[in-house]
């Protein structure tokens, strides 16, 4: 007669002082902490070094928290933030790629204004912060259009910001100067 | 040197874990205070502090601030615990985006503002708390089966860790205020008030007990 398998083991035999393995998941759990501690560590250097550039997700989903979470879930958690990092790492590459170029091209402008008319590249398409940018253009105008002679700008920076002056906080109606009155 | 009148020192107390949490959560703490305070308008004095901070705060921090230890230690006990810290912003991050997005720190009355300097100096995440509702000590635990929370219709999910006393829940981990241990921050007059400082891993204990004395001395102010 064939006896059943089974997979459980059976209960240890009495006096021998042995117990079942309880599997304890806490050290599983801090060890998945530590990973998730890692990975979120390195997607705040991929954050920092990702600005100014547009157009990155960082987010990773919750788990519905604030509890207690499980192995599986913790491991989730680690498992998403892997695939951020992976993600946003190829996206920056490809900005990388895409600014490197640009920088080449700079120089190219430079070197030979008349070849690269009317071409522009701002500050942010060199993944670089400000308003700077670098213009093939032809020297007075259409004079400089007729005769050939260009040349590549470089503009001065951001505008200035416009608009009226935030009230002062330790001026006093006393001691606030009058006002111009342009009617005179 | 004048001496400091003696209740000017504040002595934090710190609160009780649940040992569950305390396993899973090494270096989880909570700190608390109470003070008697003006819970109306800031006075102009705060009211300038802020403006000065709000001043020293740029966007090159705001920038790199996810990789400075202590927010960088609440990011990861948010991820610990199920929060996505870009969804629900951990106090320090909620603040420095108002700062950003509105181009100062708002005035929200005397405790406000003296948690929005606690938070801002130190990192740490602070609340306040009706201390006229609360009974006795203030801790960490999970709250039961089918518990529930003043001002919440539904009761809050088995295991939710919560802020409590010694009878009930009084606010869950960084989200909503139980309805009546809100401090009404536009009322005008006196009252008592708990500063709450809660710490994660990596977070030194200086760094709360530094939270809870600038929000204390702010209350004062």
């Amino acid at each position: 007669m064939a006896t059943e398998l089974s997979l459980v083991p059976p209960a240890p035999p009495e006096g021998l002082d042995t117990a079942l393995f309880v599997h304890d998941q806490r050290a599983s759990r801090s060890d998945l902490r530590r990973q998730i501690a890692a990975m979120e560590l390195e997607l705040g250097h991929l954050f920092s070094s990702a600005f100014p550039r547009l157009g990155f997700d960082f987010g990773v989903a919750g788990m519905s928290g604030p509890r207690v979470l499980t192995v599986d879930e913790l491991e989730r958690v680690r498992d998403s933030l892997a695939a951020k990092i992976r993600e946003v790492k190829g996206h920056l590459q490809e900005h990388l790629h895409i600014e490197e170029g640009k920088r080449a091209l700079i120089g190219e402008m430079m070197a030979d204004p008349t070849a690269y008319k009317w071409v522009r590249v701002a500050n942010k398409d060199i993944g670089e912060p400000g308003c700077k940018h670098w213009h093939s253009r032809p020297r007075w105008g259409p004079i400089g259009m007729l005769l050939g002679w260009w040349r590549v700008k470089i503009s001065s920076g951001c505008p200035l910001a416009e608009g009226l002056r935030p009230p002062d906080a330790h001026q006093t109606p006393e001691t606030k100067a009058p006002s111009p009155d342009y009617r005179r | 040197m004048t001496e400091l009148p003696e209740e000017w020192e504040v002595a934090p107390e710190t609160g009780w874990i649940e040992p569950t949490l305390a396993e899973e959560f090494p270096g989880l703490t909570i700190a608390t205070s109470t003070i008697e305070s003006q819970i109306g308008k800031s006075s102009p004095e705060l009211r300038e502090r802020l403006r000065s901070l709000s001043d020293s705060f740029t966007g090159a921090k705001a920038i790199a601030m996810r990789e400075k230890p202590i927010p960088w230690a609440y990011r990861v006990f948010y991820r610990h615990i199920g929060l996505d810290p870009d969804t629900i912003r951990t106090p320090i991050e909620q603040l420095v985006f108002e700062r950003i997005h509105d181009g100062g720190f708002a005035t929200q009355g005397r405790v406000g503002d003296a948690l929005t300097i606690a938070t801002v100096e130190s990192g740490v995440a602070t609340s306040a708390f009706n201390a006229d509702i609360v009974t006795g000590s203030v801790g960490l635990r999970l709250s039961d089966e089918g518990e529930g929370m003043t001002g919440r219709t539904a009761s809050l999910p088995a295991g939710t860790i919560v802020i409590a006393d010694e009878q009930r829940v009084i606010g869950v981990l960084f989200g909503d205020t139980a309805e009546d241990c809100v401090v009404p921050f536009r009322r005008k007059g006196t009252g008592r008030v708990m500063v709450a400082a809660i710490g994660v891993r990596g977070v030194p204990d200086i760094a709360l007990e530094e939270a809870v004395w600038v929000a204390m001395s702010a209350l004062r102010a």
